[in-house]
Formats: structure tokens, C-alpha cells, sequence
């Protein structure tokens, strides 16, 4: 297990858990990044220090701090 | 449960994720008639207009916060829930329109399930349908009506398609509700989070509820993900914070994740729907994946942004010039043709002086706007402009800024005025303000003038100006930039905190610009600026002119006017062209000397002596004061000002040679010199900090709706460019500068 950002791009994961303040936690789980969920890294811009996901059929940016907060096992 | 009558007026709420539409949807059901307020009690900004439905009829439209829930954190969140299930003392809509982008369909069904368990009826309407066919996929509106149990009518919002439709289903559901009234989609099995929301229901207060079950259940449900120990939330009464209190405790004691049951059971019925009328071509890759290896590949990506990112410096700073200086010329001659059929006098001059000038200070800003937001328009509308917001993310972010403060602020090098109205490509209201206090201080073209003068008279006029020279200029613009950046920063860190919001960034798919929408954008933000911003600019210029003209004192003009006719009766009977010419310079030498005794006499002249006492320890003399005082019209005007008070005419620029010998020369009572080189750079950092533009204030008061915003901005500018001259005056003095 590791956490999203430390994915390479390209790759592809699921979800096993979200962790955080509450507040934050539910956010990213509101925004449909829920234990259980496939998803695929598909870019990494690291000047802006963002990621690029595919999650639920669309596309999804978030900051590498918050990625650090999702929980991945790779597929 | 009521609705309202046929007879009155009803209300419709526009409700959505943020960048979905949502307010080109509002401005085309209102044909862009806004009126912006403020939601009661609070300073969060409303939009409300009318639309006409068929038949005649009218209903009120009313914009509500971009969200992605309806679970609140803060007392402005808690507004985007007050508005839709029409909270007292929030009117109860009579329906909400829900804008969706059908490419992010999961995601945003998730804000519409939460609503349409609020039981107000709902129309969803799906935008962006063309973006979503580009990535290869298709929704089928039908089962997706079916599923929600609510009408969905697609949309291109942009291009202005699906509009009609709306209309028509708004007009449908107003006279019938119940067809878009299906009751809750996703209910939880009877069990402990059942129990939690039939505890939590008794204390959801009547004023909320209105005696109907299902929005009291979905209260207690949108309690329970909102109000915790993190967040204070006005206005939601003790017992039921008390008991959403006891409710989580006990469920987290138990073990139970309230968050993840209540998410998840609305997600479990959303991916179900969603695979049942999401058709999906076998994956290809999009052209829009193929264009961001390029504009967001990590070093071409980045050198592309900043080519672009200087062609757009370039086209407003320089390119806008000829233009402008048409635009002058213009004006000159409209002035000049006014002032022939006039004729000398008061009148001539209040109209050549007064309104022409007035007229010719707020159009001669149209090149930069309409060059500004030509470019915004076609990155919004390509696509591109959601990337800035990404490449330029982490920077801005360490100063407190969005991603998308970039363009304005970069805008802000040539001119505050375009750069504050293209803060709207902002969501936040809390961004948008950040970005409007801070961008004034970013060394817009109007200092360059002000600053080459000053930076000319710090040498001797028999001197030519070095090097040191153009690094002072760089400095001063490093110095704009820095002041700038740390403002934002303080303030974000202060008065304009923002709540933290994680997920910010949607990238949507490159589309090819359509140009009638981004003209038509483009048109409408020149309206607005003309309209408001532009009869207050006009105003202020009228009353500056008229400080520097009046009183008018015939004792003090006669003199010169004795001077003048003895030059010209001696004109009349010279033979010889150098006689001639002599005679000509002589008599506009006195026409000077009478202009700047009558500013010296002016109103701004006294205001200038007025003021003295209080710019005296920034090195500073009543005449800097004037300039000061007749620069609120712009920045550029000290110069001209400067001229027509040391007497060497108005039509003098930075370079002047006269202007700069008598600035050299002139002195203190006392015989010190006035503008020594320290007392020229306590001045230029005045300029660089203080509020000196008052279309500047106009559009601010404009973009915030009040002049709360503008009175701040220039009062904190104010005494931030008192206090740094001051700094540098003063320890200049004691270090023997002077």
C-alpha cells in the first residue's frame, strides 16, 4: 500500500482509505474518491504540485498534500 | 406541501458545482440584467434577476454559491443550502435549476441528489454536452430523467443551446410541480443511521422544514455531515447542534463512519444510475490528452505558458498604444472643435475641459479591456485557462492566491482597471477580493511617467542620466511586485481567510474557441465598465477639473491679462518673422505664468497648502500636494500638473527638459531644495503605494457592489504609502541624505 502521490503516471489503483482531518476526509470522499474506488493517475504536474486522476468516468485534479491522504494498492 | 400561486411572482434558484455554467445560464435567463446584492446580514454576494417565461409571465431568478454539496463548513457554505431549501429569511424557491456538466456526471448528480431530497422541485439541466461527446461518450437523457425523476433538459449554456428548452420545462414545472418533486432517490436501510436522522429530525426547527417530512429528514441527514465540533455555523439553533452532536459521538463510540456510510450510500445509487445511461465508446484517445502532453509537459509546457503569458503582456502594455493614442487624438480634436464653437469662457471650458476630457479618461481604458479579456475569453472558452489555474497553482497558493489570480495580476503591469474586471474568471468571492486589494500595487503603465520624471530630477538638469538610473526603474518595479505579493499574503493569513478548499481543479476537454460567445462576453463586460464604472470616472474628472479651476478671481487674472493684450497689440504692428516669433513665445509664456498662478490659487492649490502640515514629513511641499490631488484622476496627470504649476505649460512630458531645470531649482522657504533625489524617492514610492486612481476605486465598487471595498482599498493604500515614504524619508534624513 502507498499513497497517491507517490504514484507514477500511467498507473492505475484502487482505493483502500482516506485519512485527514475530518473535514478534509469528507470532502475528498464527497468528491467521490471513496474507499474501493478504481482509479488511474494520469498525470503528474509537478510545478504546480498537482495531480491528474481519472476517477468515476471523469477527470479530477488535486494538490500533492492532499494526495497524501488517499491510500492506494496499485492494480 | 404549498407553492406559490399562479398570480405571483415566482422564484427560481440557479443551483451547481462551481465552473458548470451556472452563471451563463443565470445571465442568459436574465439576458445579463443582474442586480447584485447581498444575502441579508452577511457579505456575500447575490445575484438576482428576471426572466420572462411564456405567456407573459415573470419569475425572479436568483444565483446561488458553486458547490459541490450541500454540506457546510462555513457561515457562507451554510448560505448555498439557505438558498436552496429557502430558509428564512431567504425566499422559499418555487423551483431550482440544477446545472450539471455532463462530463463530470457522477460528481455533480451528487449535489442533485441532495437536493431533490430537500423536496423543491428540480430541473436538471445538462451542460456541456458537446465536451462530453468529444471524450467519446453520451448520455441517455431519457433514462437519466427516469432514474432522477426529474425533467433534464440538455444544454450547450455557452453557444446558447437548450436555452429555449429550459424555458419551456421551467414554465412546465412551475404550473405543475409534482413532475419534478419524485421524493427521495437514495434511502438508507432501515438501521442505525435511519435512527440517527429520526433522532436529529425532531429538533430540525418548523421555520426550516415547513411541516413537510422528507426535507425535515434530509435536514437531519445534511446536519449530520455538516455541523461537528471543527465548525461554528450561525444560525443553526442549539438543539439541533446539541443533538447532531450527541448523535455523532455515539455512532463514532460505536465504531460506525457516519461520513462514509451517508457518502457512500449516495455514491452506491449514483455509479448504478450513471452505468445505466452513460454509453461509453470504446476508449480512444482524446485530442484533448494529446494537447496537454504538450502545453503541460513539464518543460515545453512551461516555456509555451510563458510565451503565451508575454504575448499577452506585450499586446496590452504596447500593443494597446496606437490605439490608445487614437483614441487621445480623438478626444483632443473633439475638445479642440467644442472649444472653437464655444468660444472662450466658462462654458467652453466646462465642456472642453470638464466633460470632453471626463468622457476621453474612461474610453481611452477600452483598448486594454477589450484586448485583456479577448485573450481571457478565448482561454475560458478553449479550455486553457483551467491549466494556468494548475501550472501556476503552488506559487500563487504560497501568497494566499488562486491559481487564476495569475492573469489579472500579470494584467496588472499595464493597467489595474482591465485587470480588476477580469477577477471574475474567479469562483470565490474571497478570491476575487484578495485579488482586487492586492493588484493596484503591481506598477501599472500610468507610474512610468511619474516615475521618469522623478527619476530625471534626481540628477542635475546639465547631467545625463546612467545606468543607475534605469536600476532604480527595475527596482521600482520589483518593489510594486514584492509589496504586492506580501499585501495578498497578509491579508489571506487575515481579514480574507478562506476556508480550505481541497479539490479545486477541474481540467475541461480543448475545445476550438466559439467566437460569437466570447464576443459577446467580451461586449458585455465593455457595457458593464462603460455603464457604471464609466459615469463615475466621468464625474470625478468633472469635479477634479473644477478643483483645479475654480475660484476664478478676475484681480488675480488681470495682470496678466493687461501682459497678454500689450503682446499682442506689439504682435499686430511687428514686421519681421523673428520679431514674430518672439513676441509668440513671449505671450505663451505669460498664458503659463497665469495658468499656474490660477492653480496656485485654485481650490486644489489651497487643498495642496491644506494638506502640507500632514506630507511635510514624507519631504513633500504644497505643490507635490497638488500634483497629488489632480493625480486621482491618473497616476499620469502629476506630470502635466507639475507643468502647469511651475509654469512651463500642460503639454509637458517626463523628458521636459524646462520642467526638470525648475524642479531642480525650486526651493523651501528656507532656501533648501525641494526635490532632492531622497525626497524624488520618498515620492516614487508614495506612487507606487497609494490608491491614486479613481477608476481604479470605480470598477472595485462596480466588481463588490458597494463602496465598503473601494473605501477600504483606499485607506489601507493611503496608509501604507504614508508610512513607507515616511520610513524612507525620515531614515534618508538621518542617515544625511537630504
Amino acid at each position: 500500500m502507498t499513497s497517491l502521490d507517490q504514484l507514477q503516471e500511467g498507473a492505475t489503483a484502487t482505493l483502500v482509505s482516506v485519512d485527514g482531518q475530518p473535514t478534509l476526509r469528507r470532502r475528498l470522499m464527497e468528491m467521490g474518491l471513496l474507499p474501493g474506488t478504481p482509479l488511474q493517475l494520469i498525470r503528474r504536474l509537478d510545478l504546480g504540485g498537482v495531480l491528474e486522476l481519472e476517477v468515476r468516468r471523469s477527470r479530477l485534479s488535486i494538490r500533492h498534500g492532499e494526495a497524501t491522504h488517499l491510500h492506494v494498492v496499485r492494480t | 406541501m404549498q407553492t406559490a400561486t399562479a398570480s405571483s411572482t415566482p422564484t427560481i434558484v440557479i443551483a451547481g458545482n462551481p465552473n458548470t455554467g451556472k452563471s451563463t445560464v443565470f445571465n442568459q435567463l436574465t439576458g445579463g440584467r443582474a442586480k447584485i446584492g447581498n444575502y441579508p446580514g452577511v457579505t456575500v454576494e447575490r445575484s438576482t434577476g428576471r426572466t420572462m417565461l411564456p405567456g407573459g409571465r415573470l419569475a425572479t431568478v436568483n444565483d446561488s454559491p458553486g458547490t459541490y454539496s450541500l454540506a457546510s463548513r462555513s457561515s457562507e457554505e451554510l448560505l448555498a443550502v439557505e438558498s436552496i431549501a429557502g430558509i428564512d429569511p431567504l425566499p422559499r424557491p418555487d423551483l431550482v435549476v440544477v446545472t450539471v456538466d455532463a462530463s463530470q456526471l457522477s460528481r455533480n448528480l451528487y449535489l442533485v441528489l441532495q437536493i431533490i431530497e430537500l423536496r423543491v422541485p428540480v430541473i436538471v439541466a445538462l451542460n456541456m454536452t458537446d465536451t462530453l461527446a468529444e471524450s467519446g461518450q453520451r448520455i441517455d437523457v431519457s433514462t437519466l430523467e427516469r432514474e432522477l425523476g426529474v425533467p433534464v433538459v440538455p444544454m450547450m449554456a455557452r453557444r446558447g443551446t437548450g436555452l429555449g428548452d429550459l424555458v419551456r420545462t421551467v414554465d412546465r414545472v412551475l404550473q405543475e410541480p409534482s413532475v419534478a418533486l419524485p421524493g427521495w432517490r437514495w434511502t438508507p436501510q432501515p438501521g442505525p443511521l435511519t435512527e440517527d436522522i429520526a433522532a436529529i429530525a425532531d429538533t430540525v426547527p418548523e421555520t426550516w422544514h415547513h411541516g413537510c417530512d422528507d426535507r425535515r429528514r434530509a435536514l437531519a441527514l445534511w446536519a449530520l455531515l455538516s455541523i461537528d465540533a471543527e465548525h461554528y455555523l450561525a444560525g443553526v439553533p442549539g438543539s439541533l447542534r446539541q443533538r447532531t452532536a450527541e448523535r455523532r459521538e455515539a455512532a463514532g463510540s460505536a465504531g460506525r463512519d457516519l461520513d462514509r456510510e451517508i457518502i457512500e450510500g449516495r455514491y452506491a445509487w449514483i455509479d448504478s444510475c450513471v452505468s445505466r445511461c452513460l454509453r461509453e465508446d470504446p476508449r480512444r484517445v482524446s485530442i484533448t490528452d494529446r494537447v496537454d502532453r504538450l502545453l503541460l509537459h513539464p518543460a515545453l509546457g512551461l516555456f509555451l505558458f510563458l510565451a503565451m503569458m508575454t504575448i499577452i503582456f506585450q499586446a496590452l502594455f504596447t500593443g494597446a498604444d496606437p490605439l490608445i493614442g487614437l483614441i487621445e487624438e480623438g478626444v483632443a480634436r473633439v475638445g479642440h472643435a467644442a472649444g472653437t464653437v464655444l468660444g472662450p469662457g466658462l462654458p467652453g471650458e466646462f465642456v472642453v475641459n470638464g466633460v470632453i476630457e471626463g468622457v476621453g479618461a474612461f474610453v481611452v481604458f477600452l483598448p486594454q479591456i477589450l484586448m485583456l479579456f479577448l485573450f481571457i475569453g478565448l482561454m475560458e472558452d478553449s479550455g486553457y485557462m483551467a491549466r494556468v489555474a494548475v501550472l501556476m497553482d503552488r506559487v500563487m497558493k504560497s501568497m494566499g492566491l488562486h491559481g487564476r489570480a495569475f492573469v489579472p495580476m500579470l494584467s496588472g503591469f499595464a493597467c489595474a482597471v482591465p485587470a480588476i474586471l477580469a477577477t471574475r474568471t474567479m469562483e470565490r468571492r474571497r478570491d476575487r477580493l484578495l485579488t482586487m486589494m492586492a493588484l493596484p500595487l503591481m506598477t501599472c503603465s500610468a507610474r512610468l511617467p511619474v516615475y521618469g520624471l522623478l527619476i530625471a530630477a534626481m540628477v542635475p538638469p546639465w547631467q545625463e542620466g546612467g545606468f543607475s538610473q534605469g536600476l532604480l526603474m527595475a527596482f521600482m518595479y520589483l518593489f510594486g511586485t514584492a509589496m504586492a505579493l506580501i499585501v495578498a499574503w497578509v491579508m489571506s493569513k487575515t481579514m480574507l481567510r478562506g476556508s480550505y478548499i481541497p479539490l479545486v481543479i477541474e481540467m475541461p476537454p480543448y475545445r476550438v474557441p466559439h467566437w460569437p460567445s466570447v464576443w459577446r462576453m467580451v461586449m458585455r463586460r465593455v457595457g458593464d465598465f462603460m455603464k457604471t464604472a464609466g459615469t463615475i470616472i466621468l464625474i470625478g474628472s468633472i469635479i477634479i477639473w473644477a478643483l483645479l479651476s475654480f475660484p476664478r478671481d478676475s484681480r488675480l487674472e488681470a495682470p496678466f491679462e493687461q501682459q497678454a493684450q500689450a503682446i499682442e497689440q506689439q504682435l499686430e504692428a511687428a514686421s519681421g518673422d523673428e520679431d514674430r516669433s518672439a513676441l509668440e513665445g513671449q505671450l505663451q509664456q505669460v498664458q503659463r505664468e497665469r495658468a499656474s498662478a490660477m492653480t496656485r490659487h485654485s481650490y486644489a492649490g489651497r487643498l495642496g497648502h491644506a494638506i502640507e502640515p500632514l506630507i511635510e514629513p514624507l519631504g513633500f511641499d504644497w505643490k507635490i500636494g497638488v500634483g497629488i490631488i489632480s493625480a486621482f484622476a491618473a497616476r499620469e496627470v502629476f506630470v502635466s500638473t507639475m507643468g502647469v504649476v511651475f509654469g512651463v505649460g500642460e503639454d509637458v512630458d517626463e523628458a521636459s527638459e524646462d520642467l526638470r531645470s525648475k524642479m531642480w531649482s525650486d526651493r523651501w522657504p528656507d532656501g533648501r531644495r525641494v526635490f532632492t533625489p531622497l525626497v524624488c524617492l520618498s515620492l516614487m514610492v508614495f506612487f507606487a503605494l497609494a490608491c491614486q486612481c479613481m477608476s481604479t476605486l470605480a470598477v472595485v465598487r462596480r466588481e463588490t457592489g458597494g463602496w465598503g471595498w473601494p473605501a477600504f482599498m483606499f485607506v489601507y493604500m493611503t496608509v501604507l504609502a504614508w508610512t513607507a515614504s515616511f520610513l524612507v524619508f525620515q531614515t534618508g534624513r538621518l542617515l544625511g541624505f537630504a
